[in-house]
């Protein structure tokens, strides 16, 4: 080296000064070569030439090589009827070449018969961007995958074995992978909702661990002035002789909203028997109907008022929207009840109702988890109980240790969602700026996977 | 007879409810056929309960007629209506229209129930502005900022407004996108953990009060 660079930087020789040489006579002066025969030179020549072009073939034909390890699998987690192709990324993967993915029918062999279904760039389609965990990933994330499904000419049936393979195109040309069988079957558990599952298990341990802490503890609880106000409602409407009108909103004992005011029922119909107040409960379900009365009549007897009790006292109205509200306005205008209560879910009808009840001049407590109507019951309302304070209710009103309990343990499970959250932005930030997909791993985990 | 009461509902009621929690985990066929079925149930179970609903409406109104109670006339006008309306649709077998012709019950349907439903949805919006008059007077520092909120969200959402005050497209759209989606889903947070833990203490029979019949 140490010669060749010597030679490179020498002074130059005394017939260069005269004229400049050829490159050739350069060359052979500077790197002296065995002289060769003209012939023979030209051979080499022609020789080099060919193995180029051969060797710019071959690797024209690499671009367009098949799709390596080619995988047909069940689409795992789902219900069946579809199967996950899964290949390995080529390195010449981009926009200018488009996979292919074939099906065909079961027990086809011959690869002509197969047809297209799908056909996308090559640098699309990555198992990292499918929906899922990262513990349910059928291949490397940087691997290719398709989910075939019923549809576009193919009807996908459990049990069937179908032959699918992927090609990779580029202009005219194309090159198949191996034609594999895939069987789809249904699954009996959705692994991408485990992380759901251990959530929902979690907060439901904390939840009783609470109600036992709660049963030899003493818990502070904060007070709400909405469900203060209940004494003064109900004792309001029995100084002035008036009725108290409860709603239990407009969903069926299915939703957990009328579970909430139904339970807020039992409590505010043992306060109303005490006082010897007379309770007006409307409803718009009939299932609901039958189930409050059985909570009324019990509040009664608890209160050692079972003869006041009256079984018109809950009573239905009709199923339609507007009718029960009509309805409703109708008793509030002709009954004028002192206190009205709106506990569980309402719609467009909350304003009708609540406007009215405050044009009669009646205390109004409203209880809801309905967000788009908070602001309606928020505006009429002397009172409201907004969202998870509806649900709040009933520990407030009986200090029972299992109720206040349940409280402790949504706290708690508020303060772990608020951490979560603040921890995943901070992750996700880092996640973008840094390019790391590490932050993944974490968010994931706490992610409503389907 | 305490089994019958209170210990057979709550068993069934954890027996359901733990199934139809592992349903939501479970993607086989069977699984949404389980579901499927019991919505079914539910529905006829529903039907069956309106009898229940019919026979108190029926009763209250009766009882309002008979003690001729202030605005008896009204109870008077809904068996007329409840009257012509099962007439109407049992002579058109529960149909609006056949062969193309709008039958009684169709009439009764669309010139009648529709109206009258349009009627009360069209009241919403004097309500509204009621309501509004009430809620925006700028009596503290907490309704001002009310007020001035929803000044900018409404001239945000119209056009004319948007044009008088350019800026307050942008500014609706950031309270309604920043401001009032955070605090929205702060509601929907508590309001799930509520409906959750409410779930468990009913699966597990920690809540019974619904069921009424006091403690045991």
């Amino acid at each position: 080296m140490r010669m060749l660079k010597k030679a490179l930087l020498s002074p130059p020789h005394p017939w260069r000064a005269s004229s400049h040489p050829p490159a050739h006579r350069l060359l052979r002066n500077r790197f002296p070569v065995t002289r060769f025969p003209r012939g023979f030179v030209l051979a080499l020549m022609f020789s080099f030439i060919c193995l180029a072009g051969i060797f710019s073939y071959s690797s024209a034909h690499a671009t367009l090589s098949a799709p390596a390890d080619l995988q047909v699998i069940d689409t795992p987690n789902d219900g069946g009827g579809s199967l996950t192709v899964v290949w390995a990324p080529s390195p010449l993967d981009g926009s200018e070449s488009q996979y292919q993915v074939l099906i065909g029918e079961p027990g086809a062999g011959d690869p002509a018969s197969l047809k297209v279904i799908a056909e996308f760039p090559a640098n699309t389609r990555y198992v990292k961007d499918a929906k899922g965990g990262w513990w349910t990933r059928a291949a490397d994330p940087t691997w290719h995958h398709y989910v075939i499904r019923s549809g576009k000419g193919v009807d996908i049936k459990d049990g069937t074995a179908y032959p699918v393979t992927v090609a990779m195109r580029k202009g005219d040309e194309r090159a198949a992978g191996p034609l594999l069988q895939g069987t789809p079957y249904a699954n009996w558990f959705n692994w991408n909702q485990l992380n759901n599952l251990i959530l929902a298990l979690g907060f439901g341990a904390l939840v009783f661990y609470t109600i036992s802490h709660a049963k030899r503890n003493n818990i502070f609880l904060r007070r709400i002035p909405g469900l203060d106000a209940v004494d003064e409602a109900i004792g309001r409407a029995t100084e002035l002789g008036k009725p108290i009108l409860y709603l239990t909103g407009a969903h069926d004992m299915s939703d957990p909203s009328t579970i909430a005011a139904a339970v807020i029922l039992g409590r505010v119909a043992k306060r109303t028997a005490s006082y010897e107040t007379e309770l007006m409960v409307p409803h718009r379900d009939p299932i609901t109907m039958a189930v409050c009365q059985e909570i009324t009549k019990q509040a009664y007897l608890e209160a050692g008022k079972p003869d006041l009790f009256k079984e018109d006292s809950n009573f239905f109205i009709t199923s339609d929207q507007f009718s029960y509200t009509a309805a409703v306005d109708g008793i509030m205008l002709r009954k004028k009840p002192a206190a009205n209560f709106f506990m569980g879910s309402y719609f467009a009808e909350s304003l009708l109702l609540t406007e009215t009840g405050a044009s009669t001049g009646a205390i109004q407590i409203a209880g809801t988890d309905s967000d788009h109507q908070l602001p309606f019951f928020v505006t009429t309302c002397d009172y409201t109980l907004i969202g998870e304070e509806l649900y709040a209710a009933s520990a407030y009103l009986s200090k029972e240790p299992i109720q206040i309990g349940t409280l402790r343990g949504q706290d708690i499970g508020k303060a772990v969602v608020l951490s979560v959250i603040l921890i995943g932005t901070l992750l996700a930030t880092v996640g973008v700026a840094t390019g790391g997909s590490w932050p993944q791993l974490f968010l994931d985990l706490v992610k409503d996977l389907k | 007879m305490i089994f019958l009461r209170r210990r057979l509902p709550l068993l069934i009621t954890m027996i359901t409810g733990l199934l139809f929690a592992g349903q939501y985990y479970v993607p086989h066929p069977s699984s949404e056929l389980l579901l499927t079925s019991a919505t079914k149930w539910l529905q006829i179970i529903g039907g069956f309960a309106l009898v229940l609903g019919v026979s108190s409406l029926f009763h209250q109104h009766a009882v309002k007629i008979r003690r001729q109670e202030a605005g008896w006339g009204y109870s008077l006008v809904l068996y007329g209506g409840m009257l012509v309306t099962i007439v109407a649709g049992a002579m058109a077998w529960g149909k609006e229209s056949l062969d193309g012709t709008m039958t009684g019950f169709g009439w009764v349907y669309s010139f009648m129930m529709v109206p009258l439903q349009g009627t009360m949805f069209a009241i919403l919006a004097f309500f509204i502005a009621s309501a509004a008059y009430r809620s925006f007077r700028a009596r503290s520092r907490e309704a001002a900022v009310l007020l001035v909120a929803a000044v900018i969200v409404m001239m945000g959402r119209v056009p004319l407004g948007e044009y008088l005050l350019p800026l307050s497209g942008d500014v609706s759209q950031w309270i309604l996108n920043v401001l009032n989606a955070s605090v929205r889903r702060a509601i929907l947070i508590g309001v799930s953990l509520g409906a959750i833990a409410l779930s468990f203490k009913i699966i597990f029979g920690v809540e019974r009060s619904y069921l009424g019949g006091g403690k045991e």
